[in-house]
């Protein structure tokens, strides 16, 4: 099977800070993907970077065999055709009730008449539970419902990729439960390629079918769930078990504090 | 010395960046293919900056015209030349006041909201998901906006005048009696189409490319935060009304000069 995503030599730095240096990574077709990694890595930033919202300062980045940072507009917003993305505030268009903003990629994009769009509109909410709430405001839901119409959302296009932004971020243990599987039974009965990006270790070995693991702008680890889990790297024991002290340091690098305390 | 040269440089650099980027916006947003979904955008947002944008517009109008009315039959009746209120009161809306105070208004009104609420959109993700859905935000919320703007406010800026006017006469006629006749005839026979109507359109027509384009870069590229939201639509109201002071001066010295 191939890769319809691949990261070349990628490299991406914000105001001065280096969040990835000379990044190689392929994300498998028909595979549940997840990248993992203490927060403020820049996890959420690679799924910009695949989506093309952000340019990488060297490096491609190619989906299904094209690049990302080269295409024009015209062309990234082809690819985007293919690509869905869950964002991890769900994004979801606040004055549009919830069959709306399921609705809206499909009136922006096709010709369908209003029974079938109707029709389609109620196979995507009904695929994530959500059939009964489609009168309710965007502004009604919860956080996890809200989520989950996100999830509607971003598969009613039926697209090749579905990025995953720390979807299990703040659920309750249920919605965290109803994500996972609608994650994994969304890319079995569509034939999606996925990627999860996530902090919640536990959850995303148990759906994933490859791991990478990022820490200090590159890869750490990479392998299957069980490969991870039996990694003895030390940074990748620290994250996995949640240790607080580590090769990860738990501090934004500062100066000593007990010596700034001193000066003072 | 160094230090303020690196400064005045790096602002200058800073300032040709953002008309950059604001002037690639504007090319963005205004070629594209107008279809019935296109129009019916435009249709919804002419109603959220023009309709709604009537209250004010039609009562300061009033009040500007009354106010701009009892000032003129002040001066011009000791000089015996009240007959000419009309001509005054018309001349000065049409060419000045209409599209300058409507404008302001304008900025103040809708050129606010518009900042806020694309500001907004861009701090919860909503244009980021757009993005993602293969939607061009530059072509749906951007340039449905602008052209609203840009249809709106001549519009506005003309019954803007239409009431002052009216304001002008129920002071005038109305209330310190002048004759209604001479009012009317000698506003009618001294306003001319082309140079009066016609050149007060033309104001509010550049006014309103101003204050939408200001007011759309000032929402779009807002920092995500409350306090950058804030931010932006404080200087969209500032720059925009600046904007509009400076050109008005420009255009009259080319109408007029």
């Amino acid at each position: 099977m191939g890769q319809l995503v691949q990261i070349r030599d990628m490299s991406f730095a914000r105001e001065q800070r280096i969040l990835f240096d000379n990044l190689n990574l392929d994300i498998a077709q028909g595979k549940i993907t997840a990248i993992l990694g203490p927060s403020g890595i820049g996890k959420t930033t690679l799924l910009k970077l695949i989506g093309g919202q952000l340019t990488p300062s060297s490096g491609d980045i190619l989906f299904s065999g094209e690049s990302v940072c080269r295409a024009k507009r015209a062309q990234l917003y082809q690819m985007r055709r293919k690509m869905g993305l869950l964002f991890q505030s769900g994004a979801l268009f606040p004055e549009l009730t919830v069959f709306e903003n399921v609705a809206f990629p499909l009136r922006e994009h096709t010709q369908l008449t209003e029974p079938v769009l109707q029709t389609l509109v109620r196979m995507k909410l009904e695929s994530v539970g959500l059939r009964g709430a489609e009168q309710l405001m965007a502004t009604e839901l919860s956080g996890g419902m809200g989520r989950r119409v996100a999830l509607a959302r971003a598969t009613a296009l039926d697209p090749e990729l579905m990025m995953y932004d720390e979807p299990f971020a703040g659920q309750d243990p249920i919605s965290m439960g109803v994500l996972l599987k609608l994650i994994r039974d969304l890319n079995q009965s569509l034939g999606l390629t996925s990627i999860v990006v996530s902090h919640d270790v536990t959850e995303v070995l148990e759906i994933a079918d490859y791991v990478y693991v990022l820490a200090d702008k590159t890869i750490i680890a990479q392998g299957t769930a069980d490969g991870i889990k039996s990694n003895q790297d030390p940074r990748l024991v620290q994250f996995i078990n949640g240790l607080p002290n580590g090769p990860v340091p738990f501090h934004y690098p500062a100066s000593d504090f007990l010596k700034d305390l001193a000066a003072q | 010395m160094i230090n303020q040269i690196q400064r005045i440089g790096e602002r200058s650099i800073n300032f040709v960046t953002r008309l950059g980027v604001a002037g690639l916006m504007l090319v963005n947003a205004l070629f594209s293919q107008p279809n019935w979904k296109f129009l019916r955008l435009v249709g919804l947002q002419v109603y959220n900056l023009g309709v709604l944008s009537l209250p004010i517009i039609l009562v300061a109008g009033l009040f500007i015209g009354m106010v701009l009315g009892l000032q003129g039959y002040n001066v011009l009746v000791s000089y015996g030349a009240e007959q000419s209120l009309g001509t005054m009161v018309a001349l000065s809306l049409l060419r000045e006041l209409g599209p300058v105070v409507t404008a302001l208004l304008f900025a103040g009104r809708a050129g606010s909201a518009l900042t806020a609420e694309v500001g907004l959109m861009k701090a919860t993700e909503q244009i980021s998901s757009m993005e993602m859905m293969a939607v061009d935000p530059f072509k749906r919320i951007i340039a449905p906006r602008f052209w609203a703007g840009v249809l709106s406010m001549p519009v506005l800026a003309f019954m803007f005048s239409m009431i002052a006017i009216w304001g002008g006469s129920f002071v005038g006629v109305d209330w310190k009696g002048i004759d209604s006749g001479g009012f009317w005839s000698v506003m009618q026979a001294s306003v001319d189409i082309h140079q009066d109507i016609f050149y007060g359109f033309i104001k509010s027509t550049v006014f309103a490319f101003v204050i939408v384009w200001v007011a759309l870069y000032n929402g779009y590229y807002a920092k995500p935060s409350s306090a950058g939201i804030s931010e932006a639509t404080t200087r969209t109201v500032v720059n925009a009304s600046l904007m509009v002071l400076a050109l008005d001066f420009i255009l009259t010295i080319l109408m007029y000069g």
